[in-house]
């Protein structure tokens, strides 16, 4: 079995227990989507404000375990005033680093490549590819956040 | 005479292998149970000796198959106090047996505004069916609360129950471990001119059944929470109610005759049966119930209760405040169920690290969402104790439980 350490790493824990930008934004002007886990009951919910193709404010909020809500808080920081195509590039490279296979719902990123993208702190969830039932733990997030800048683009 | 436990798990093969380097503490039996020698010795006998398609051979083996399949449902009659055999029609499983009488019965004799009674602490199994009646036949859905200690309120039950037209409830609640009034209900059910029906998928792998006894009209239980095989589910219904319903699946086995411009139904209960059945998973079952029987369901009981009643003890003497153990906190007022919450750590944390120490806890909804909101939570973590367990997993689960704190309490 692989450590639990591998899992359970220092940085996840500090997000989990300090979790960056939880809370809300108001709707409109932002956008709200909520993500479900049916497995196992975990709900995330994202605010998110896009303006010029840029993410200029992002909160999450909702229940789950400590891989989701640390993802959540991991990603609203990574992020935060970044342009919709970084963002598409960070969640391709999120999603590779998870093995999974690219989502054909989701958009490609329109131009870099996402094998540059630097993941920082989201590295640290690497350890979870070793726990196949986290991953979706790890992933929720991500989606719920595409479906909200979607919503967002197509409102605009 | 109590159960001797250690010969039991000597019955159960998989108790033999190790987790991660530690010995199997399975304590999710609540979801499926473990299968003991004699009925993977009947599945695989079936196979290497007399595997065949049944009620249609003229040949020995399949007359054996057969016979074999048709034991099997008189075991069950048996085993749950059915008058007749042709009372019990195998399904799928307890939800597909539930989903048969809401397309069968429902559909037939249900319409708009029509009320369907059920409870706050119902699996998915018992929600949806009837969900879906309401969007397709606009019957409409009715539900009796919970109160704090896990047991129903039954305040309003004649208001709920009038002009009901069925009602349906848990025997025992999967995630609370609530043994409810099945009796009392059907009572008034009855009265109020309403049928009942029971979902007892936690209840008969666990405590002795009579269907006559509960004062039901349908009952639906799985195989593979009571030492079956998967696949294999059981609906017993009275035998005037099967006669009048309309078949479920249409195929093979469950027509009398087919012809260009229709088909007439094959006797109760293969009318309900329709393609091959399941045949070795019924005879797995019917093994089950042997083995059950030979274990004596008032002993299975008694062990549960005893041994519930020293988790719970356990638990809350280590933890105190620490631990919130849903449900009722009379063992004999409850099943082997416990759902809990460990300082805060969200349930699958907790159950990862619980693995590691090779316990096997649920964690998550446990298909009981609403039950969910009203306990005030997203999800639990969830131990569940059968035959096989005893004292030391509950000790094991006690001592692993204090391995979350390293990772999540500063």
């Amino acid at each position: 079995m692989p450590d639990l350490e591998d899992l359970y790493r220092e940085i996840i824990l500090d997000h989990y227990r300090n979790p960056r930008n939880r809370g809300e934004l108001d709707t409109p002007p932002a956008v709200r989507a909520e993500g479900f886990n049916p497995l196992c009951g975990d709900e995330v919910i994202i605010y998110v404000q896009v303006a010029d193709g840029v993410i200029e404010d992002i909160k999450f909020g909702g229940q789950g375990c400590s891989i989701s809500q640390a993802s959540s808080s991991m990603m609203s920081a990574a992020v935060k005033g970044r342009t919709v195509e970084e963002l598409q590039q960070f969640n391709h490279a999120f999603r590779s680093m998870m093995s999974i296979e690219p989502d054909p719902d989701d958009p490609a990123p329109t131009n870099g490549n996402s094998a540059d993208v630097k993941l920082g702190d989201l590295e640290a969830l690497k350890g979870v590819v070793k726990f196949p039932v986290r991953i979706k733990c790890a992933t929720l997030s991500w989606h719920t956040l595409t479906q909200a800048v979607e919503e967002a683009q197509a409102t605009s | 005479m109590a159960l001797d436990t250690a010969a039991v798990r000597a019955d159960f093969p998989i108790m033999c292998r190790e987790v991660h380097g530690r010995r199997l503490v399975y304590l999710d039996s609540a979801a499926t149970s473990h299968k003991p020698r004699p009925v993977i010795d009947a599945v695989t006998d079936y196979y290497e000796r007399f595997n065949s398609n049944v009620h249609r051979g003229s040949y020995q083996l399949a007359v054996e198959a057969t016979e074999a399949l048709e034991e099997a449902r008189r075991k069950v009659a048996n085993f749950i106090g059915a008058d007749q055999d042709s009372e019990i029609v195998f399904a799928k499983n307890a939800t597909e047996a539930i989903n048969l009488v809401a397309r069968t019965w429902g559909r037939t004799n249900l319409g708009p505004g029509d009320p369907v009674v059920i409870t706050e602490l119902e699996h998915h199994a018992n929600i949806v069916p009837w969900h879906m009646l309401a969007a397709e036949q606009g019957i409409e859905l009715r539900w009796i609360p919970i109160r704090s200690d896990g047991h129903l309120d039954l305040t309003d039950l004649d208001r709920l129950l009038d002009g009901a037209r069925l009602l349906s409830v848990a025997a025992v609640s999967n995630v609370l471990g609530t043994i409810n009034p099945i009796r009392q209900l059907a009572d008034a059910a009855h009265d109020a001119g309403a049928l009942m029906m029971v979902d007892a998928s936690q209840y008969t792998p666990h405590l002795p059944t009579d269907v006559k006894e509960m004062g039901a009209d349908f009952v639906a239980f799985t195989g593979h929470k009571m030492c079956g095989p998967t696949g294999i589910g059981v609906l017993w219904a009275k035998p005037e109610l099967l006669e009048a319903m309309p078949p479920f699946l249409g195929g093979g086995e469950m027509i009398l005759n087919v012809t260009k411009e229709g088909f007439s139904t094959a006797a109760v209960p293969w009318k309900f049966e329709a393609g091959t059945p399941p045949i070795a998973e019924a005879v797995g079952l019917g093994a089950a119930v042997d083995y059950l029987t030979g274990l004596g369901m008032e002993q299975v009981r008694e062990h549960e209760v005893a041994l519930t009643g020293y988790a719970l003890r356990t638990l809350n003497q280590r933890y105190g405040d620490d631990i919130t153990i849903h449900g009722p906190t009379e063992p004999a007022e409850r099943g082997g169920v416990l759902s809990f919450e460990y300082k805060g750590i969200h349930p699958h944390d907790v159950a990862q690290v619980l693995d590691r120490s090779g316990v096997c806890v649920r964690a998550g909804h446990h298909c009981a969402k609403p039950l969910m909101r009203v306990l005030g939570c997203s999800a639990t973590s969830r131990a569940s104790m059968y035959v096989y367990n005893d004292e030391s997993d509950v000790d094991a689960l006690a001592d692993a439980l204090a391995d979350a704190d390293a990772f999540f309490i500063e």
